[in-house]
């Protein structure tokens, strides 16, 4: 028997796009194009025609409805990479809150509420308040953005957001000079969230998560309302979460309800339960391994049973040359 | 050979999970990381077979059925069949065949030395379950194959320890485990016996 092993870089067969999906991409984009132009665009238009293969339907509330036409598709992309199909970023989560399994997550999400939301932001800024989500988000411009995401586990994957940068947002609301980190907290609802009513969980609920201002300031850092051209699915932190490319999966909290800017370093929710395995930081780094599994090598799902597709992981995820400048100095093995 | 079709339909039982799981998997019913997911369920299915064997006597003594008595050994021996295809499962899709990865991990990571050892155990006491051995090794054949015990702590010490946020489930195994560990302590043996005895006389004398 001939066994081959293609070099972890190799694209398969199967990632290839095929060229009529392609294509008609490019037709829908033109066609969405050309209503825009014509200002004949009614509000379904955009959210029916779905971008990627395999999407469900949304069901967008207004608000995002309101912004899909305008929506500045890939504004950052991934050259090289092959999107992660929709089905298995909406089918392979880790949302604690929902369960602990993989699958738990798009099985029980649907108790969440997203409508009404509101997000609290509170702390070192010139105008704190309870927002309503849309108010949130309805000065912003959306745009789309392809990043690589690395979860601790070693597994990644390539999902395109929609969002607008976190910076934009606490612009906004005007952070004073003490302000130093931003703090994150999930929803709290043992009532929808059935892992928050688990007794055996080391974690102490609501998630929190945090982030140095410059880090929450950086252009990569993205608030997000949709993924895949449509609204958040439930499991993949609806309907407002954080997505930082460069820093393990687990630091991308979902389902927020509350940002603090605060003068010291928050606490936050993995590094509480094992600090000697999950710091604040949480870089992605290949050379800085958890003590539990080795960080220089991830699986790119979907990973296939008789050909795994594991590939070396890159510093920072791939995105050293925007992001390294901001730990210059920084023991980056002591502060993991 | 006494009660063959039992026998052999625990063969078969046990035999189909992982044939049916690779074919999940084949069908891409795993999800994205079928890898992940098949050594997940081979390890979880080699401690509910060591908890199943470990069952056995226990049952026997219940019951006063000697069929589970038969299949114990066999039992034993799934046990270390899917242990081997959970190691198998872990240096193909964890370790990507990098076998000097497997020396780091050997020496940097407790789970993996844990799962390592409990493997190695299991595996003297597969090879020395056949009648040769017992006859061979004569009264130390016995005190070899009370190792099993400790395979039951190491396995569930090595499963402790890949958990990362909710013990439930690994709660519920450990509980199981601790039980039929109580069946073994001779006062509990002794009170597991008498109630089959009972209805055996009562049987007797309706």
């Amino acid at each position: 028997m001939i066994i081959k092993v293609p070099p972890a870089s190799a694209c398969r067969e199967f990632e290839v796009t095929p060229e009529a999906t392609y294509l008609s991409r490019r037709a829908l984009m033109g066609g969405v194009a050309a209503l825009a132009a014509a200002s004949a665009l009614p509000a379904w238009a955009a959210g029916e025609a779905p971008r990627y293969e395999g999407v469900e339907a949304g069901a967008p509330p207004a608000w995002l409805q309101a912004k899909l036409g305008q929506v500045r598709w890939q504004a950052v992309t991934a050259p090289g990479e092959a999107i992660t199909p929709y089905k298995d970023a909406t089918h392979y989560n880790n949302f604690y809150e929902f369960g602990t399994d993989k699958s738990d997550p798009a099985e029980n999400a649907a108790s969440l509420k997203t409508q009404p939301w509101s997000v609290v932001i509170e702390g070192e800024v010139a105008k704190p308040g309870t927002y309503a989500l849309e108010d949130v988000v309805k000065p912003h411009e959306l745009e789309e953005r392809i990043y690589r995401l690395r979860c601790v586990e070693a597994w990644s994957m390539v999902i395109p957001w929609l969002g607008f940068p976190l910076a934009d947002l606490l612009k906004r609301v005007e952070p004073t000079s003490k302000a130093r980190y931003v703090r994150f907290e999930t929803l709290q609802d043992p009532a929808s969230m059935p892992g928050q009513r688990s007794s055996f969980s080391y974690i102490r609920w609501p998630y929190e998560e945090g982030l140095r201002l410059d880090e929450a300031m950086h252009p990569l850092t993205l608030m997000a309302v949709g993924m895949y051209g449509r609204e958040l699915p439930n499991q993949n932190g609806a309907p407002l979460r954080l997505v930082v490319p460069w820093k393990y999966g687990f630091k991308s909290i979902k389902s927020i309800v509350k940002i603090s800017l605060v003068a010291e370093q928050p606490s936050t929710t993995w590094q509480s339960i094992a600090p000697q395995e999950y710091g604040f930081y949480a870089n992605v780094n290949p050379q800085v391994d958890h003590p539990r599994w080795t960080q220089a090598r991830e699986r790119r799902l979907p990973s296939g049973l008789f050909a795994p597709n594991v590939r070396e992981t890159q510093m920072f995820n791939g995105y050293a040359e925007e992001v390294a400048s901001l730990y210059a100095g920084l023991d980056l093995r002591k502060n993991y | 050979m006494r009660y063959p079709w039992f026998r052999l339909g625990v063969f078969i039982l046990i035999a189909a999970w992982p044939l049916y799981w690779v074919y999940q998997a084949w069908i891409f019913a795993l999800g994205p990381d079928p890898g992940k997911v098949l050594l997940i369920r081979l390890g979880l299915g080699a401690l509910v077979l060591l908890l199943v064997t470990l069952g056995m006597t226990p049952l026997q003594r219940l019951t006063g059925w000697s069929g589970w008595l038969i299949v114990r050994r066999q039992l034993g021996l799934w046990c270390f069949a899917y242990a081997t295809l959970h190691l198998v499962a872990y240096l193909f899709f964890v370790l990507g065949l990098d076998f000097n990865q497997l020396g780091v991990e050997l020496r940097k990571r407790p789970y993996v030395i844990v799962g390592a050892l409990a493997w190695l155990v299991l595996l003297a006491l597969a090879i020395t379950s056949n009648r040769a051995s017992q006859r061979k090794l004569g009264k130390r054949w016995r005190l070899l194959h009370k190792f099993v015990y400790l395979v039951l702590g190491l396995a569930l010490l090595h499963f402790l320890w890949v958990v990362r946020a909710d013990w439930e489930e690994w709660a519920i195994y450990a509980g199981a485990g601790g039980l039929l560990m109580l069946c073994r302590v001779p006062v509990v043996a002794r009170l597991l016996k008498r109630p089959s005895r009972k209805r055996d006389i009562s049987r007797t004398s309706a």
